[in-house]
Parts: C-alpha cells; structure tokens; sequence
C-alpha cells in the first residue's frame, strides 16, 4: 500500500524520509515540486499526482507537506486519512506539528511511523496504544533519561494491541477521576450583501478529555438527541445503542479524542448571532475607495460574542489601506494574498465596533470587479447555537466517583460575507 | 540511494579533516543535494567512524545513543551501510529500545547487504519461538521485512507455523508477512495462497483486515477462498480495524459482483418492496418475494449492504468512502441514497478529503442527480476554498441543475463570476453554458446573462463568455442575430484571440443572418490584419472565403487583399490555408472540378458542440479509487465485474455445519462440546488478564450477527441480554433507579450498590428457584430477574455497558459457564429472556441457506457458549409471515404490517412481542407516528416510541409488547399520524401466545400426568406416509405454535412444550406417530379453551402437512 514517505517543507526541503517497503528514491518528489511549483497557494497543489512509475499522495497540513508515494492501486482515501493520523499523531506526541519539531525528535518519529504501518498496511494508529509502545517526552522524563540512561521506549508488553478495545489502554490510573466533555459547535453560513443567509448550517463535535482509573464504562445522554441528524462517532462509540436509544455508550480512549462529531438537523433554522454592515466602494474614477464594516450582535441568546474577527481579502490591485477601528486593531498583509484583519474582541452593543477608512488602489488599475468577501470568526461561551444539551453522564464499572464537566461553546466555522 | 552510497564512500577516502561530531551534525545539510561539496562528506564518514566506536564499545548507553544518530541519519534519508557490521552485532541486545532501532536500521540495509544481513536470522529463529507473543510478532515481522531471496524457504517455514500460532497478533503478522515474501519470490504463490486459505478461516478480527489485504496482493483472482468465509466477514466486519475494514469492504464489492444478480433491473416493480425488506429479516424476504416477484435479492447480498451500512458513521473517511461505493455498485437503486448525508458529512473534513469525495459526487451526481440535489447548498463555493475545489463544486452544482433549482443556482454563479479568481470565474461561465444546453428553459436568460458579460472589464472572462455563446449559438442557429450583432460591435474592445477568433467564426458561418454586418467586420479586419494572433488571422481567411461564397459582390476586392496578405504571412500554417482556399473559391481554368463543391465544403452544416461533464466517463472505474482519481487504470487496478446474468450457486457460501443443527436438537449434553474450541481461545487470553475485553469484542460482534439474523433495527436490544445473564443484579438496580434516574445522585447510589456482588444478588431477590449449588441459583435466579425486572429497554443498554467494563466479571463469567448445562434444567421457566440470544432460530428445516451457516460463524464468536446451551429453548421457528396492520391505502400511504417474532417481550414478561413495520409509501414525510386509544380499555400495551418524521419510501421497524392476556381476541388501538389516526387490530393466533420452553422428557411426563382429564385433549388425524419422520412433524407444529422441543425416547413420539405468556400454565403437546398414516394429537394443559384452539390448529396444520 504506501510505499514511502516524505515530509516536506514549503520551501521544497525534503527533510524526513521513512520507507515500507524497498527504497524509493528521493527524485520521485521532483515531480511534486514541479507540481507546488506551479501552484500559486501551497493548498492548490493538487492532492493526488501521477507520475510514470509512482503515484503521489499528499496532503499540505500545519505548513508541512506530507507526500507518500504510491506504487498500485489504493483508494486515496485511506492514504490521505492515514496521513492526517501521522500529523495528529505528531500533534499529539510533542504538542505542535511543525518542521522544527519534527528535526527536534527525529528519531522518535522515525520510530512512531515505524510502528504505524507494516509493509505499507497500517498495524497501530491508536495513539494510546503508540503511546504504551514509545512513550512522549515530557521535561521530566528526559530530564531523567539524560541522567539515568534509560528511554522513552516502553518495555512493557502492549496489550493494547492485542485488545479488542485497542483505544484503551490497560491499568489506567488517576488519583482525581475527571470527564470533560466540550461541545463545540461551528456556524458555517454564507451571507448574501443585503445580510440575508444563503447557506447556513451547523457543525459540532463533541470533544472529550477523560482521565479516569481503570476501566470505566460511560454513558452520555442528551436532552435534544433528535437534533443530532448526522453523526459519527470514535470507535469506542457502540452504534447499535446510538440507534436503539439515543445515547453514546462507551469505554472511553484515556486522555483527549474527539468523542463524536454531527449535523444538526438541516430543518431547523440557524440562529446567525451577528450581523455585518459593511459598504466597499471603489471609485469609478482615480484609484480610491471607501470602506466601511460595522458588527453588531443579533442572535446570542443573552451570551456575549467574544474573540471576533474580521478578515478581508481585498483585490490584489490593493496598494495601501488608511482605516481606523473603533474598537480592537487591525492588521494589513500585503503578502501574496491581500488581507486585513481586525481583531475587534468582545462585542459590546451599546457601542457597535467600526472600521472605516480609505483604500487606495495602484496607479492605472482597474476598479475591481467584485468587492472582497469578509471572514468571521467569533465565539460564544456556554452556549450550543443548535440548543443541544447534554442529560447526563453516567458511569459504570467503577467504583469511584468521577469529577464530571461540560462546557459549551458556539464558533463560527466557515462565515463568510459576500459584499 | 545506491548511487549516493557508492559517492560517499569514494568521497570518504580523501575525508579526513578531523572537525568535531557534533560540529559536523550541524552541518549537515539537509537537502538532497549529493553534490553538496566534499567536506560534508567527509564529516560524515569521520561521524561515521566515530558511530562504529560507539557501537562496539561495551555501554549500553554509547550504543544506544550511537544507534539513534544512526537511525537520525536514515531519516534524513542519509547513507549509513557501512556501520552495518558494526550495526548487526547487537541485534541480540538486551535492551528493547537498542534492539528496535537495530531492527529498524536491518530493515532498511538488509536488502543492500544481504550477506552480512543473514547473521542476524538466527537471532530471529530464535525469537520466533519465544513464549512470549509479541516478540514473536516483531521477530516475524522483521525477518520477513528483510528482503533477502536467499532466506525464502525460512520465511515461508516462519509463515506457515505462525499463520497457526495461538495468538492472534501473531498470526496478523503472518498474514503482512505473506505480502512480503511474495512481492520478494512470486515463486511461492501457491504455497502462500495455502497460507491464506488457512488465515481467512481465522475467527480473529484482527486477522481479517491484513489476511484479506494479503488475498488482494497475490490471489485477487481466487475469488473461490471466499466463498466459506464470506458470511464470517460479513458479520466480523463492524469489529475489524477501521483499515482493515477498507480492504474488505472493497474485496467483498468486487466478490459481490461475481456472485449476485443485479439488484438494478425492473427498478419499479420492487422499489417500495424492497425498501420494506431492507428492515426485515432474509428468511422474510426470500419468502415474500418468492411469491410476488421475479428478483429475488441473494440473503447473502442483502447481508453485505446491512452490516456495512452502520459503517457509514465511521470517523474513518476512507471507511465511509468505501461504504459508499458499495452502496453505489451494489445496492438496489432506490437505497443508495442513504450514503449522501455521510458524504456531505465527509465534506467537513480536511482540504484533501474534500477533493477526493467532491470528485466522487461529481461522478454520482451525473447519474443519480437526485441523491445530492437536497444538499445542494453544502456545495456553494466559498472564496477560501482551493482552485481544484472550486472546479468540483461548480461541475457538481451542473450536474444537479434541473428546471427547479436552476434560478438559484443561476443566481449563485452570478456571484462567481464576479470572482477574483478569473480561471474560476471563467470555470463559472463554462458552467452556465452547459446548464443552457442541458435546460432549455433557461436558454434564452443565460444567453442574455453571457452577453451582458462580454461587457465585463476582465479579458479573460469576456473571451470566455464569447467561446461559450459561440457554442449555444450553435446549439440553437435559428434566432439571435442580435446577438451576433451585439457580438460584432463588441468584436473592436476584445482583444483575447480566442474570443475574436470566435467571433469570426460565428459571422462567416451565419453571414446570412448578418449580411450587413459580416462584410464590415472583414473590412476591419483586412486594415488589422497583420497585426492578428494566428488563430484570428486563420479565422479571418475563413471569414473571407465564405464571404467570397456567399456575398461575392461585396467582398471580392477584400478577400482577395486578404489572401494576398496571407500568402505572404510568416506563419506557414496561415499560408498553407491561403493557399487552400485561393484554389477552392476563386474560379480558374484547373480547378474547377473542386470549386463547384466549395460552397457545400465550407459551408456544410457542422455539428452543435456537445458540452458535457469532465466526469462524465469517469464511471468506468470503481468508486472511490485511486484509478477513479487520476481518471487512468492505475496499476494493480482490479476491474469490477459486470453482473452476472444468472447467479452462481449460492450453496458454496455454506459451511458446513452439521453439528449446530445437532445442538439445537433438544439433548442437553451435546451443547457442551463447542467448549473446547472456545477454551483454547481463553487460555491465550487468560494469561493477560483480557478475557473480558476479548468478551465485549466477540459478543458484539455477535450483536451484529445476530440482528442480522433476526431484524435490523429493534432487535440490538434484545442481543445483549445475552450479556445480561451476567449482570442482572445491576440490572435490577438499574431499573429500580430508572425512576429516579433525573436525579443526579443516582449513578453514586448504583455503585454502592455494585459493590455488593453475588451476595447481594442471592439476598435481594427473592425467588422460587433457589437450588441446589450455590452458582447455579445465582444463575438462575440472574436469569429470572431478568425477566422479571426489565421494565423499559433503557435498562439493557446499560447492561450492555457493564459486561464489558466491570473487571468484576470475569471470575462470574467462568462461574457462569461452569453452571450453564444445569441452568437448563432447573430453571426452565426463566431461561427465557436469555433466548433471545437465539440467533437465527432453528431455521434448518426451511429452505433458507442463510441461517445454520450464519448460526456456525456465531459460535465461533461467542465467548462462552452460553448461546448454544440456550437455544434449547429459542424459538424451535419463527414463521416469517407477517400480516397486513394497515394497507397504505387506507392509511392514507402509511402501510404497516405486524409479525410476532416469537421472542419474549422485554417490556413486560407476560407481553407478547410484536414487530410493526411501518412503511410510508407518499412523497412526503410523515411525522410522529404514535399509538392512541385502545381497546379494550384494559389492554395491557407497550407502546413504541413515537417517531418524530418517516421520510417517504423510508420504513422502520419497531417493537411493541401486548398482553392478550392468554385470549385470542384481538387487541384493538389507534395507529396516529400528526393528522390522521387509523384503527387497527391485532389478533394473535393462539400459538403466538406460547413461549417455548424445554425440559427432559421425564419432568415432560410428571407434568403431564397433572393435566389430565378435563385439561387434556386429543385428537386423531390421518396425515401422508411420508411425513411421518420427525423432522416434517416438528415443522408445522413450530409453524403454528411457539413451541420447544422435548426430547424423546420413542421414535414415534414427538414432544413439545411451552408456556402460555401471560399466566406461565404449562402447555404439552404429544404427537405420537401410529401405523400408517394416523397420528395422535394430545395436548395438556390446564387453559382448556386454549388447548382446543390450539388442537383445532394443529390437526389443520399436520393434515396437511
């Protein structure tokens, strides 16, 4: 199945290389180079090239090319997949996924991908179950390895593996027993210019962080599970019970997953809890225009709207922007992309934030044809936009008593605003 | 990299500046650059030698971090063979991390040093005998990654022993071995294929995924392996690794299409049927269709599209794609679009998944619009999305344009087009063409909405609006000259050549319509001439000679200036068509032959331009494949079959089972022996302490199998009562706390309880049945309380739950096997909840294959044989007959049907189970399908839960309890709609008031001897010769009542026993064969009006029969 991999940086550097099978030599990644070459955007190179003898499959994440070489026929669904769990493995192992980290433990992840794949076939790509094998680093572990010589891999036996519950590792134990769950939900809309929702819909996931000894078995219950229309579910999730009685039964992974994500129901109407008046207007004549964005909240249910954000992707014919806020800052890339963006924070209602200003265009450009659309980002505290609450959560299998905790949160996920 | 090595090391001989390690790790560069310079290299040899000290030093800790170094450099994709030497010696290490990058750094050289590499197998010999199963697992898995022909005949040796080895770890192993060594020697095919044939019999579920990945490698073709373990994988599959899960789903859509009939003919004549059975169980359907219709779906078929269905929630994507292609190659038509919504989901996911999945819906969607047109939005473009993005939404958002949609989607390219990514734009006005074509409503407005874009200030999105109204104009010839017209007086402000080359084209090929404008339009063009593109200046000869043709009066003098120009142009192509047309249209003295003909050669009707989908072929290859990808067969591409016109036997999918047909014969000692098999399986597991955890995987496994045998949807409840048996006393605890379940204290309240293991269970329950052992009264009485305390099916899930969680349990579970053979006996009246794990009931006597077989994969699975022993007193039959509740014409399109699955009712132990399937046959959903009003008023119901919305053509399944308190008369309630309500009844036969119950032939007699008299009665029929065996009696008499079998010592004499549901009165039914053709009917039981009911019924029945 996968052959070989290559992580590669924006730049082109090939900076780690790990093989499955027989060697494959390094000069087959010209032929993606040539490909990110052409691309104007690193994310427009295209996921899936074919060369003479190989087949390229890669994905571009935390600013990091991941690219395996394919030699037959595999759907590219799984190569892809598999690639996201070695970014989300990384993620996990040293808290971020980057190229310095990567350089920085190259052994380790050399290791780890070793054992994620045997002959090209995944065998472990459960991070608790890596973990047992080749433990993390933390300050103290190494601060101990250095002095007393010993490793970051286990010798223990892994029964992980051998289970039928490969999430879960065995002989957990905590000395405070707690289960969080975060219920993030991400508005995606489209807003037309007159602030009318073209498309609007809302995505959650349900994030967990369990710590708790030994074995516990959970259940989680909802109040509204009829909202819920489209669902998946991390493999400890038992479906049958999901569709018999609506509830998530488990024996939960140890430590942070994502619990389950799902649609709500395509009938109800999506609550938009902000609205954007906006006018850009480039002159007919001379090389000027205006631009103003007001944000205002309208639907929070009595929340405050915190950690809003604006972004505009102006015309490339851009040359400056003079602009003052009202309230937060703003920022202007001139970069390969043309973007502002204004940190405006929490929005308060009795003062509406603004950003006005002039734009000035380059000498002899066009008027841009369309005004450039606006990104939101914000969030909203303690509240589920689509109005799901969690029942309760009962554990069983234990004997202790679990510190429990759920948090919501509304964020916006793909809002944009055409103008 | 062979190469390079060779460069390294004759670089390496002038090496020698003597700069610090460290220092020369700093250096080292990280690209691939060979030729970086000759000073790296030789730091790195200088690092080299220095890591060869290390590794021969005598600490452990040297080693080690000499050996990181070493695996740092393979990394980075550096040479480091020449340590191998140094490297080799330590494979035997003690130390477990020293020995894994030993291992990592053979694997990758061993192919490169093949005689050096063969100092290190014995050390692996060695291992792969190792008690422990992980090391022999590594040792495996390193010995044949090592790609050294010579070792092949150790290799297949280690294969084979391991491919037999107790743990199933290491028997994955060898299942990734087997790819290995056949991609190293394809000489051993055969003998692997051996391999592979002994691995897909493997009950392991985490063996299949990489056995079958290992089928697909060498033998994709030996499509007969699978035949015997197609139902195992089937019901295996929800357990399987999420990877694993890939491959079998892609294996078993290409097996399926060898073995099945398509599903796809006479689409109308089965699509509501069908939809119906989806939620039934085979023997149902094969049933029904039988009798109504000419397809009849292979069980095994419908098997395959049930258990990969819930797989459509998986977070894996790629087990979602898979799913969805085979649902899209082979589910009946009308219920592939139960995959769109998960593929909608899949496009939340990562830039790359979208890409992949978007390509796929652009291939569905040309074909089935209407799986994604209610999802039409989630395919609006976003201005953040990436260019190949883009491109897929707007093909997709084509393809599901249709005369309803299309204004909206007209309006949301308006968007597009005016985006600052022009080739996205220019995508856009392609894409409004094509809906043009393809909606002829909407002609005229796009048409209009182009030509107001020729006005657009953007080059490229004018020449594009140009080159698209050229192909409608085609289209369409007959009208729009205006808009021709409009065209020539744009024709001065475009500049694209493209554009103006097309417009050209368009006043020569329709001159006539314009006759006034063409002429002016060459005049211009013979002043610009020289300083046109080639295509305009081609174009314009063109214009030229048809001019010449068509309006020779008022262009002779042009076209010839024109020719003239062109005959002298640096361009030869320009030159050559000058010359071709000067020939054709000027009339001379040679050419007249050709000239005649000119006008019908340049102007000669041309096709319209078809403008179709880029995706539009792409169907030939298998969704979801990298072949469908990159739209070329990749290699080791496996083509899907067609299907074939007639099935091929069905049969080679049974196995053979002979002996669970035995086990369920009524003899209790027979259903002890698939303990030993089970047993061997414990022992691997009982040294690490997870037998429990093996438990909850194989039991749910079971779940899966064993719903598929009865009904999809309602019945994951009663699978894990299994389970139950176990665990009642939380149980019981469960449903007293269910009341007080808003209660936040309760779940503090369960455990304390907990705590109190079986003494509790022994105090708390107060039961008749308490016996003789200490165990096999808590069994018994867990078995009873069961039935007694399950109150709402809340409560089983959450046993469920317990079993695989509680450490506690295991020690019980042994317990538990220990007592089962007795349980039997004594506790004959309260098994009956556990009958419910009855998978399949006894079906061997009917003509359905599905069921022994299936019933011979589930006991395999099953960690005890609690089930085995069990059946005993499953239902002997469930008759698939299912009865009219309400047709959908007087339901208004509700239609429903009832059908007594012969299992004891959860609600309520004196409730009779009834399924309902409710079916909506209207175009639009129905909501909250409820139960109202009864009667009699005192009729005892469980109701289903209401059900929020039945979108149409969608049914669902579900289970009511109604205690008809031992009468046949019918039970009466309201089937409600939001709007309407529909009476119904229910009238049981006498026989579906039964519960089947077993016993030994001599607690049969004493307990007949105490209904005799007026309790008994009797009856003689005559029935044909050859039904006098046993097997034809016990069939119609387990048709009509739901009876279990009692052993018999007589040949002659059948016996069949049971309870009535509601007051639990025995009820004996005697058969007793005599002479020719008479038989003996006897029933006892102290319900005396039932008795007769039910002897009228069997005398009908065996009369028959």
């Amino acid at each position: 199945m996968i052959n070989s991999l290559f992580l590669i940086n924006p730049s082109g550097e090939i900076f780690l290389e790990k093989h499955w099978k027989s060697v494959v030599s390094r000069s087959v990644c010209d032929y993606f180079l040539e490909a990110k070459e052409k691309a104007l955007e690193p994310e427009d190179v295209p996921p899936v090239i074919h060369t003479p003898h190989h087949y390229l499959i890669s994905i571009y994440r935390d600013k990091l090319f991941f690219l395996s070489v394919i030699q037959t026929e595999v759907p590219p669904l799984f190569v892809i997949e598999f690639l996201h769990r070695v970014a989300e493995m990384i993620q996990d192992y040293f808290g971020e996924c980057s190229e310095t980290v990567v350089k920085d433990h190259m052994v380790m992840v050399y290791e780890l991908l070793e054992e994620m794949l045997d002959n090209g076939f995944p065998l472990a790509t459960e991070s608790n179950v890596l973990k047992e094998m080749i433990r993390p680093p933390t300050i103290l572990r190494s601060v101990v390895n250095t002095l007393t010589g010993t490793s970051n891999v286990g010798d223990t036996l892994l029964t992980g593996q051998l289970s039928t519950i490969p999430w879960r590792r065995a002989g957990v134990r905590y000395t405070n027993n707690e289960a969080y769950f975060d219920v993030v939900e991400e508005i995606d809309a489209i807003l037309d210019q007159s602030g009318t929702t073209v498309f609007a819909e809302i995505q959650g996931v349900v994030e967990a962080c369990v710590k708790l000894s030994g074995m516990p078995d959970l259940t989680l219950s909802f109040m509204n599970p009829r909202l819920l229309d489209d669902v998946s579910f991390h493999p400890c999730v038992r479906y049958k019970l999901w569709e018999s009685e609506r509830v998530l039964s488990f024996i939960p992974p140890d430590g942070n997953f994502t619990l389950m994500t799902y649609h709500v129901n395509a009938q109800n109407l999506v609550a938009i809890p902000v609205y954007v008046k906006q006018s850009i207007s480039f002159f007919e004549c001379g090389s000027d225009g205006r631009l103003d964005v007001t944000v205002g909240p309208k639907q929070t249910m009595g929340k405050t709207v915190e950690g809003v954000m604006v972004t505009v992707h102006l015309p490339k014919t851009i040359l400056s922007i003079n602009l003052t806020a009202t309230q937060g800052s703003y920022t202007y890339d001139n970069g390969t992309k043309v973007t502002t963006l204004w940190d405006i924070g929490k929005l308060n209602p009795q003062k509406l934030p603004n950003l006005r200003g002039s734009l000035s265009l380059q000498a002899g450009a066009p008027k841009p044809e369309e005004n450039p659309s606006l990104n939101i980002d914000l969030k909203i505290q303690q509240l589920a936009i689509s109005g799901l609450k969690v029942n309760r959560l009962d554990m069983f299998g234990e004997k202790y008593k679990p510190f429990k905790g759920v948090k919501y949160i509304t964020k916006a996920g793909k809002f944009q605003v055409r103008t | 990299m062979l190469s390079m090595s060779t460069n390294n090391l004759s670089y390496s001989d002038q090496g020698g500046t003597d700069s610090a390690v460290e220092v020369g790790q700093e250096t080292t560069p990280t690209s691939s650059n060979a030729g970086a310079g000759f000073g790296l290299f030789s730091v790195d040899f200088k690092k080299n030698e220095d890591l060869k000290e290390m590794l021969e030093s005598n600490k452990e800790s040297l080693k080690l971090e000499a050996m990181k170094r070493v695996v740092g450099l393979i990394a980075k994709g550096k040479n480091a063979s020449e340590l191998f030497p140094a490297v080799v010696k330590n494979v035997a290490s003690k130390n477990i991390e020293l020995k894994k990058l030993v291992y990592v750094y053979l694997v990758r050289y061993a192919e490169e040093q093949q005689d050096l590499a063969l100092l290190s197998i014995s050390t692996f010999q060695r291992a792969l005998k190792d008690p422990n199963q992980l090391i022999r697992a590594s040792a495996l898995r390193v010995l044949s990654s090592i790609r050294v022909p010579i070792i092949v005949p150790i290799m297949m040796l280690a294969i084979k022993e391991a491919a037999s080895d107790m743990s199933p770890y290491v028997r994955k192993t060898s299942a990734h071995a087997i790819q290995k060594l056949y991609s190293l020697d394809q000489d051993q095919k055969e003998l692997l294929i051996e391999v592979i044939e002994k691995l897909l019999k493997d009950k392991s579920t985490l063996v299949a995924g990489s056995v079958v990945m290992a089928f697909e490698e060498v033998c994709p073709d030996r499509i007969d392996l699978i035949h015997k373990n197609y139902r195992k994988l089937c019901n295996l599959l929800v357990d399987v690794e999420e990877w694993g899960q890939v491959v079998i789903i892609s294996m078993l859509t290409r097996y399926a299409r060898t073995q099945f009939t398509s599903p796809w003919k006479e689409d109308g004549v089965f699509d509501e049927h069908n939809e119906r059975a989806f939620y039934e169980s085979d023997e149902e359907k094969t049933r029904d269709e039988t009798e109504a219709k000419p397809y009849m779906m292979d069980p095994d078929h419908r098997l395959l599209l049930r258990n990969t269905k819930p797989l459509l929630q998986s977070r894996n994507t790629a087990v979602v794609m898979s799913v969805a292609q085979l649902y899209w190659h082979l589910a009946p038509k009308n219920e592939v679009s139960i995959v769109t919504k998960s593929l909608v989901r899949l496009l939340r996911s990562h830039r790359e998944v979208q890409y992949i999945v978007l390509q796929n819906i652009a291939t569905m969607s040309i074909q089935r619009k209407g799986m994604f047109e209610p999802y039409m939005k989630s395919f609006y473009v976003r201005s953040t999305d990436a260019t190949h993005i883009k491109s897929l939404k707007l093909e997709i958002l084509t393809s599901l344009a249709n005369e309803a949609n299309i204004s909206t989607i007209l309006r949301e390219f308006q968007t597009y087009v005016k985006s600052q990514d022009k080739q996205f734009a220019a995508g856009t006005i392609q894409a409004i063409g094509r809906c043009a074509t393809n909606i002829s409503e909407v002609t005229d407005t796009c048409l209009n909405g182009l030509v107001l874009l020729l006005s657009n200030r953007d080059e490229t999105v004018v020449a594009e609006s140009v080159v698209v109204i050229r192909k409608l104009l085609q289209i369409q010839p007959t009208q729009h000259s205006d808009i021709i017209k409009h065209m020539a007086k744009l024709f001065d402000n475009i500049t694209v050549p493209m554009a103006r080359a097309s417009i050209l084209w368009l006043m020569g090929e329709y001159c006539e319509r314009v006759p006034k404008i063409a002429p002016d339009v060459l005049r211009k063009m013979a002043k610009s001439f020289t300083s046109e593109e080639d295509i305009v200046k081609l174009q314009t000869v063109n214009l030229a000679a048809k001019l010449y043709l068509t309006n020779s009066k008022q262009t002779k003098l042009l076209t010839q200036y024109i020719l003239n120009l062109g005959k002298y142009d640096q361009n030869y192509d320009i030159r050559d068509r000058t010359r071709f047309i000067r020939q054709l249209i000027v009339p001379n003295d040679k050419n007249g032959a050709l000239s005649k003909y000119a006008h019908r050669i340049l102007l000669a009707p041309k096709p319209a331009p078809v403008l179709e989908s880029a995706y539009k072929d792409r169907d030939r290859y298998q969704l979801g494949t990298l072949s469908h990808t990159i739209n070329t067969k990749a290699s080791g591409y496996l083509e899907l079959s067609d299907w074939p016109a007639v099935a091929p036997d069905q049969s080679v999918r049974n196995v053979e089972v002979i002996e669970p047909v035995k086990e369920w014969a009524p003899s209790l000692g027979k259903t002890v022996k698939s303990k030993p098999a089970k047993s061997s399986d414990d022992k691997f597991y009982s040294d690490s302490g997870e037998e429990e955890e093996k438990g909850s995987g194989s039991s749910s496994s079971e779940d899966g199998s064993s719903s598929s045998s009865s009904e999809e949807s309602g019945s994951d409840a009663e699978s894990h009562v299994q389970k139950n048996s176990s665990q009642t006393s939380e149980e019981s605890d469960k449903s007293s706390s269910q009341s007080e379940k808003s209660s936040s204290e309760s779940d503090s309240e369960k455990k304390e309880r907990k705590t109190k293991t079986p003494l509790q269970k022994k105090t708390v329950k107060p039961t008749a049945k308490d016996c003789d052992s200490d165990e096999n009264g808590n069994v018994a009485k867990e078995a009873n309380s069961s039935s007694a305390e399950e109150s709402s099916s809340d409560s089983e899930s959450d046993s469920d739950t317990h079993t695989d969680s509680d450490s506690g349990t295991e020690h019980k579970k042994k317990t538990k096997s220990k007592a089962k053979p007795k349980v039997e006996v004594k506790s004959t009246k309260d098994v009956s909840l556990l009958d419910l794990v009855t998978p399949a009931p006894v079906t061997q006597h009917k003509s359905s294959v599905l069921s022994p077989s299936l019933l011979g994969d589930l006991e395999g699975l099953s960690l005890s044989n609690v089930s085995s022993t069990i059946q005993l007193s499953g239902p002997a039959f469930v008759p698939e007959k299912s009865h009219d509740l309400l047709h959908r014409m007087t339901g208004k399109g509700l239609s429903a049907q009832y059908q007594f699955p012969r299992q004891p009712c959860l609600y309520q132990p004196t409730m009779v189970s009834v399924q309902i399937s409710l079916t909506n046959t209207t175009d639009h959903p129905l909501e909250q399908i409820h139960i109202g009003d009864r009667s009699p008023t005192g009729l005892n119901i469980h109701c289903f839960n209401t059900i929020e919305c039945l979108e149409p053509e969608a049914s669902v399944t579900v289970f009511m309890g109604i205690d008809f308190n031992d009468s046949t008369q019918a039970a009466n309630f309201q089937l409600c709609t939001k709007e309407d309500h529909f009476s119904v009844s229910i009238q049981p036969a006498i026989g579906e008031l039964l519960l089947p119950i077993t016993m030994t032939e001599l607690d049969f007699r004493k307990e007949q001897g105490k209904l005799l008299g007026m309790n008994e009665s009797s009856a003689t029929i005559t029935m044909a010769a050859e039904n006098m065996t046993s097997q034809p009696i016990s069939r119609p008499v387990a048709t009509v009542a739901n009876l279990g079998m009692v052993p018999s010592s007589q040949d002659n004499v059948h016996r069949f026993a049971g309870k009535t549901a509601n007051s639990g009165a025995v009820v004996l039914v005697t058969v007793e064969l005599r002479g020719e053709s008479t038989a003996l009917i006897t029933i006892n039981t102290e319900k005396s009006v039932m008795g007769s009911m039910l002897l009228r019924d069997l005398k009908l029945a065996l009369a028959q029969a």
